[in-house]
């Protein structure tokens, strides 16, 4: 104590204070914001895989999404889910694996979460939606295995990649913005099933690229160049973000410039 | 004294050359060129040194590159690429990035190199105008000056649309959007450069020319006359114990400056060399060939055209049409070409707007400290939030991506912002000035806080004053009172007729008042002869003097 008490007055103190005061109301935090999500029942084997979909639909997506899944509308009129009616186990797969579904908060654009359901639950999930009418199927992953691409299809991919992605996703995947606060995420650690599916239901703002207008094998190209992107190694030495000018121009004005003029300032002091 | 082999022969053969060009004198007389010393004057020859090292390096480049608009296929080491139909420019970058030893690196260096050069010339023009460096007699060298950033600007605007990749070509498009605003001529203008209704294939080989060989040429002319006027007018000094106006205190060119200078330029070609392996920089191979329909997000330009961008994101869209046939573009026309026109010429013409405005026509040697000129720092401040708001538009959506927020929300606050921050600054800054002066003042008064409180018997706390150095003393010393304002004109002579210029007359008064409305005065001479002798006074006082009554109140409790 008396420890503590000499130190008080300590510069060190008051920050010190405040680092704790953050850290127990981010753990306060943390262990709320963690009991509310959503707990699933444990798959059951007597049911087929469709019933399964269904029990979690009702207990799960059926507040917003409606009963029957044909959409629902809050109080005030407005829409608080859309019909899944149609939409596909594919953009259920993606939604819910990739955490977007259950949502957590409304807002600008439905963010990437860790998922609330297990693979089985999502598969589930998937099956019943896609039993409701035909849609968009969860690919086959064959479509999507980018294994033995060749140079020619890398070579497709990145123009296919630059044509119809990177004018919203950035010329290296590392996303942008859009209006109103929405924006196209990075897809530097998208897994290559959830890219194929995006293409093929076209989430949020996205626009969808049905096989007919992106055929599999085009799709398929794409996912390579973007893993290309990944494992390439950086020519030229330490990337900047991959963001263009603007963190080149930070770059310079911060280490290059500060250099400069910190030996300019050294060599102005040696002349006293 | 016994002199080697080598200085002989080193000597003998100075001898053979002076017969025959008798130059002895004359660099006796130059080499002993005195050059004050301070950090910031090197800023100004780190844009030098960025200039020769972009000659070296771009030389280099040009050794490969093809400014050809000719459709070729790609073959080359880049696999990703392979294939892809592209112009000959753009795959002649690839080749130098990835097929020609040291080619990356050169490129990365010239790059680099290149955001050096604009970024240094920007903080020595910064610390030109702080200090008022551009006084009379460099008015003209502060002209030149201002081509040299504008001249700096187009070269790197130019070389940064040559690789014809998709950066290069969005600039292109947005630069010739720019030509197209202009009222009337907009489109003979976009014709002329680009031979064509769209940028063709003509505009590349002619935008090499301006590049390679047009712009650099008239840059290097322009700094020939630069530096022999700094060294005809010889460099101006901060104030200090022996400056004046007359003198020049510092070092000889040889051998002290010579040395720093020297070994100056090669901390600036390694920095760059270091900054040229280290960090990739403009990696065109990921942006792509440039095909008129495609775009990346974040398509920015190089940092020094970012504001230039930054006012075309912050206009709002406004396009006016006459009789529904003429379009007057004030969307481009006004952030694109209005407001840097205006900014450009304004800053040639400050120093001649600011002589004017005081009635000053003295030579001046000696620098201001910023402080001292409270108004010319207060809209060097100004303008420099102004920058730097623009600048911040420039990135806004890599802002909104990457710290979550709104672009419109942004972009929002800075069409406030831009109209609200600079005049608060401007006032913010003129208040700091002032204090500043305040303490100087203070400190001639009565000299610094020394930081060493002192409790008197009587249990009162003081804190010691300490007279300051006699270099401080100096520089502190070398404020000139500035001028009262240049009074009203009188509107009507004694026989009651209207004075010529009186209009004018009036303009050069207010702008006289806007300079030196408020100043704090210099202490007299008596006035520090009398605060120092007060403050130890005091001192004395302080030390000995008893406060009888609150001694013996405080008693009973000792």
């Amino acid at each position: 104590m008396t420890y503590l008490l000499a130190r008080r007055r300590s510069p060190w103190a008051t920050a010190f204070l405040l680092l704790l005061a953050l850290v127990g109301i981010g753990g306060i935090y943390a262990l709320a914001s963690g009991s509310t999500q959503a707990e699933a029942t444990a798959p059951s084997a007597s049911t087929t895989q469709i019933d399964e979909g269904r029990k979690l639909f009702l207990e799960g997506c059926s507040t917003c999404h409606g009963l029957n899944a044909d959409g629902a509308f809050q109080l005030d009129g407005t829409i608080a889910g859309p019909t899944l009616i149609g939409v596909g186990s594919a953009s259920v797969d993606f939604q819910v694996s990739t955490g977007r579904m259950p949502l957590a908060a409304p807002g600008a654009q439905v963010e990437r979460k860790d998922p609330s359901y297990s693979d089985e639950e999502t598969a589930a999930l998937a099956a019943y939606i896609g039993s409701l009418a035909p849609g968009p199927e969860i690919p086959m992953p064959d479509l999507y295995d980018t294994t033995g691409i060749t140079p020619e299809e890398l070579a497709l991919g990145g123009q296919l990649f630059r044509a119809n992605c990177a004018q919203c996703h950035n010329f290296a995947g590392e996303g942008g913005a859009l209006t109103d606060g929405k924006y196209a995420p990075s897809l530097t650690e998208t897994e290559p099933r959830h890219i194929y599916e995006a293409m093929l239901i076209g989430p949020q703002n996205m626009p969808n690229f049905p096989d007919s207008t992106l055929r599999p094998e085009d799709k398929r190209a794409i996912i390579g160049y973007i893993e290309a992107l990944r494992e390439t190694p950086n020519s030229g030495g330490i990337d900047t973000g991959r963001l263009g000018p603007v963190t080149e121009g930070i770059v310079l004005w911060t280490l290059g410039l500060g250099a400069l003029i910190a030996v300019a300032i050294w060599i102005g002091v040696k002349a006293k | 004294m016994s002199t080697s082999k080598v200085e002989q022969a080193g000597g003998a053969g100075y001898l053979w050359v002076d017969d025959r060009v008798p130059a002895s004198k004359y660099l006796k007389k130059q080499l002993g060129k005195v050059f004050p010393d301070h950090w910031s004057f090197m800023l100004g020859e780190i844009a030098l040194y960025s200039f020769i090292i972009l000659l070296l390096s771009g030389t280099f480049l040009s050794l490969w590159f093809k400014p050809s608009m000719i459709e070729v296929v790609y073959d080359g080491s880049y696999l990703p690429l392979n294939g892809v139909k592209m112009s000959e420019a753009y795959a002649s970058t690839l080749d130098i990035s990835f097929d020609i030893r040291g080619g990356l690196l050169m490129r990365q260096i010239h790059h680099w190199g290149a955001l050096f050069f604009v970024a240094a010339i920007s903080v020595h023009l910064l610390r030109v105008f702080f200090t008022g460096a551009f006084r009379k007699p460099r008015e003209t060298n502060w002209i030149i000056g201002v081509t040299l950033l504008t001249l700096a600007l187009l070269e790197g605007f130019a070389g940064y649309s040559l690789p014809d990749d998709l950066l290069s070509g969005t600039g292109l498009r947005i630069a010739q959007g720019i030509m197209l605003s202009l009222p009337v001529v907009g489109s003979y203008v976009s014709f002329f450069v680009f031979g064509g209704e769209f940028p063709g294939t003509d505009f590349i080989p002619r935008l090499y020319t301006v590049h390679v060989l047009l712009v650099p040429g008239i840059i290097l002319a322009l700094i020939t006359v630069h530096l022999m006027l700094v060294w005809f007018q010889k460099h101006t000094q901060f104030p200090g114990p022996g400056r004046t106006q007359r003198n020049v205190v510092g070092y000889p060119l040889f051998p002290v400056y010579a040395a720093k200078a020297g070994g100056f330029f090669f901390v600036v070609f390694g920095v760059t060399a270091l900054m040229g392996g280290l960090f990739q920089i403009n990696p065109i191979w990921l942006y792509g060939p440039y095909i008129p329909d495609q775009i990346t997000a974040g398509s920015q330009p190089d940092w020094y055209i970012g504001w230039l961008d930054g006012a075309l994101r912050l206009m709002p869209n406004i396009e006016i049409v006459f009789f529904g046939q003429w379009n007057l573009m004030l969307n481009v026309l006004v952030p694109a070409v209005i407001v840097p026109g205006i900014i450009f010429t304004a800053m040639a013409l400050y120093p001649f707007i600011e002589q004017w405005a005081t009635g000053d026509k003295t030579h001046h040697h000696l620098l201001d400290r910023p402080r001292n000129a409270p108004t010319r720092t207060a809209i060097g401040a100004m303008s420099l939030s102004f920058y730097v708001l623009l600048w911040i538009q420039g990135g806004n959506d890599l802002i909104a991506n990457t710290f979550k927020i709104n672009i419109f929300v942004i972009t929002w606050t800075l069409r406030i912002a831009i109209f609200v921050v600079p005049p608060l600054v401007f006032v913010i800054t003129k208040r700091i000035c002032f204090g500043l002066q305040r303490r100087d003042r203070d400190k001639l008064l009565h000299g610094y806080e020394s930081g060493i409180i002192k409790r008197l018997p009587n249990g009162k706390y003081y804190e010691q004053h300490q007279p300051i150095s006699p270099e401080e003393r100096a520089v502190l010393l070398a404020r000139a009172e500035a001028p009262l304002p240049l009074p009203m004109p009188e509107k009507y002579d004694a026989n009651g007729i209207k004075q010529k210029g009186y209009g004018v007359k009036k303009l050069q008064s207010r702008l006289s008042h806007f300079f030196y409305n408020e100043q704090v005065p210099m202490p007299t001479a008596a006035e520090i002869e009398e605060g120092n002798h007060h403050e130890s006074e005091l001192t004395a006082e302080r030390n000995y003097e008893i406060d009888d009554a609150r001694t013996k109140a405080l008693a009973p409790h000792e």
